[in-house]
């Protein structure tokens, strides 16, 4: 595993008008490091996912993506070359005419120009091989629009890793999947970290599906936050401050529940409309 | 009608001049047509290619008005409403609604323009309707190059159009230029929508857009297998219907619009079909585990 982060942020802060969402953010994932972002709705999970797609630009501070091919951001953006990115389940509504395998083919070189006759063959082996890890085989040739949210989740993250990403960021990926789904995509996402060392950023609601993977955590409420182990952040204290309310975390059976005033942490509903463009 | 299918008569046509001018431009309308309409399909455009023609007619009329070349009033109306409809309707919730509003008061003006040169009140029907036995062989050089030129930048932006058409969150996400393809997709479309107002006219543009392309989209789920489709049926749709026009010398849009629309409902049926057999074929091999759940 390498030391060097391949995700860095330095004293950055994004403000939309009077409204922070967070300010003065370090953060380092290194190569092969499991990062989870918690917090409630409106509280900047999927924009820091946005900054580190090149998509917004930081208020203050800087942002670095740094796979391991040397790849260096321009205009303070962020190309997202080496960079592997799963949305959350029904982002897309997809037409009658794709596949699965159409997709995972368009997370390859989806984004160069040209009809890419020339290296066709190569790009089939490469789109089968990475429909085989995820055993998505029995269903990447037909229609999508006509898969379950598991089997779609399944082929987003071939769509992810077929590019073999250093950094993967996943925007919650789980939501809602039923439980053995949210462990299938899961256990795919951990095994791409342990096989290849590929940084993950994992926006999540849910914590218990990837609790075990979780190296450490970045819990964001109201422009407020908390980095660091899952057993320093998910604690009845911080959690407390945070929220600056009265907020139990219960252990039960190797999984962590927060119970308290608010319903954030156990919602799971799609929250962006304004994706399905 | 009893020169419907006057066979001899339909054979003395297709041996004229101008009958094969307007035969070779439809068939180069229809492999545009057929090229573009699966990406119409899948960015749910049938209403802007709507909106579209019916701007190129009122850039037609006023090219009438101001006495240039009534083709490219309608080629730069065309090109000008799609660009607008592409940059106005930015978000999918909108699209509607700023389609109707952009189009009726183009229509509006249109109408305004052609009520203020009453006498060449002629060619109104023809742009709603089609007039394509007037292409003459310059008119004939221009669909060929116009042709040319949207199939070589289809091909030029191909995959990143699809993936931002069908996948536009990660397709942000992995750098397609967003910004980029959807006008550079909205200036192919005002061209083509101008060559299909030529033949089929402004009112049944969307018989070779749309129609062939959402026929193909039924029967496959290969993007490439629909395109190839769509080109064939939208060839089949407008020779068909040209050539079946000429001996009772009707409107050619009511043929092609016809056999389009034949073909759109035999594919509806072999979807239908195909759809009940593998849910009864899955009912009997019912996958196990979770994450082979039953489609949604």
């Amino acid at each position: 595993m390498t030391t060097e982060p391949v995700i860095q942020l330095r004293d950055a802060s994004l403000t939309f008008g009077s409204r922070t969402l967070w300010s003065g953010l370090n953060l380092d994932v290194a190569g092969g490091e499991f990062l989870a972002v918690l917090g409630p709705n409106g509280s900047g999970k999927s924009t820091l996912l946005s900054v580190l797609l090149g998509q917004q630009r930081l208020s203050s501070g800087t942002a670095r993506v740094a796979p391991r091919d040397g790849h260096r951001g321009n205009r303070g953006g962020l190309a997202p070359r080496g960079i592997g990115y799963i949305p959350q389940q029904g982002a897309v509504e997809f037409p009658h005419a794709l596949r699965g395998a159409d997709l995972v083919s368009l997370g390859l070189d989806g984004h160069r120009w040209g009809l890419g006759v020339r290296g066709a063959a190569e790009r089939r082996r490469r789109v089968a091989d990475a429909i085989d890890a995820v055993g998505a085989g029995s269903f990447a040739r037909r229609p999508l629009a006509l898969l379950s949210g598991g089997e779609q989740q399944r082929l987003r993250v071939a769509q992810a890793l077929v590019g073999e990403p250093d950094v993967l960021l996943c925007d919650e990926p789980l939501l809602s999947l039923d439980h053995a789904n949210q462990q299938a995509v899961s256990e795919l996402i951990e095994r791409r970290r342990r096989e290849a060392g590929t940084a993950v950023l994992f926006v999540t609601h849910e914590i218990n599906p990837i609790l075990s993977y979780v190296d450490k955590m970045l819990y964001l409420v109201d422009g407020r936050f908390s980095l660091g182990r899952t057993d320093e952040v998910m604690t009845s204290a911080t959690l407390s401050t945070l929220y600056r309310t009265n907020v139990d975390v219960v252990r039960i059976g190797g999984q962590i529940h927060v119970t308290g005033p608010h319903s954030a942490v156990c919602e799971d509903d799609p929250h962006h409309p304004h994706l399905q463009a | 009608m009893d020169d419907l299918f006057n066979l001899d008569l339909t054979l003395r046509l297709l041996g004229l001049d101008f009958v094969q001018n307007a035969l070779l431009a439809a068939a180069v309308l229809g492999v545009v047509a057929g090229a573009l309409g699966p990406l119409i399909v899948m960015r749910r455009m049938a209403f802007a290619v709507h909106g579209t023609a019916e701007l190129a007619f009122t850039g037609a009329a006023a090219a009438l008005l101001l006495g240039v070349s009534v083709e490219f009033g309608a080629l730069a109306g065309a090109v000008v409403a799609a660009l607008l409809l592409a940059l106005l309707g930015g978000k999918e919730s909108e699209r509607d609604s700023v389609i109707g509003a952009v189009l009726a008061f183009g229509l509006g003006v249109g109408v305004l323009l052609l009520w203020l040169h009453p006498s060449r009140a002629q060619n109104k029907f023809g742009l709603l309707v089609g007039q394509v036995v007037t292409v003459d062989s310059a008119n004939l050089v221009v669909f060929v190059v116009a042709g040319a030129v949207v199939l070589g930048v289809l091909a030029v932006v191909y995959r990143p159009l699809l993936f931002a058409s069908v996948d536009p969150v990660v397709a942000a996400a992995r750098g397609v230029p967003m910004g980029l393809v959807t006008p550079v997709f909205a200036v192919l479309l005002g061209i083509a929508t101008a060559l299909g107002v030529q033949t089929v006219g402004v009112l049944l543009v969307i018989a070779l857009l749309v129609t062939p392309a959402a026929a193909a989209c039924r029967v496959t789920s290969s993007p490439v297998l629909a395109t190839v489709l769509s080109v064939i049926f939208a060839e089949v749709a407008v020779l068909g219907g040209m050539v079946l026009s000429l001996a009772p010398g009707a409107p050619v849009s009511a043929f092609v619009t016809s056999i389009a629309f034949a073909i759109y409902l035999v594919c509806r049926v072999i979807e239908h079909r195909r759809l009940a057999a593998t849910r009864t074929s899955r009912r009997v091999t019912q996958p196990t585990g979770a994450a082979a759940a039953a489609p949604r």
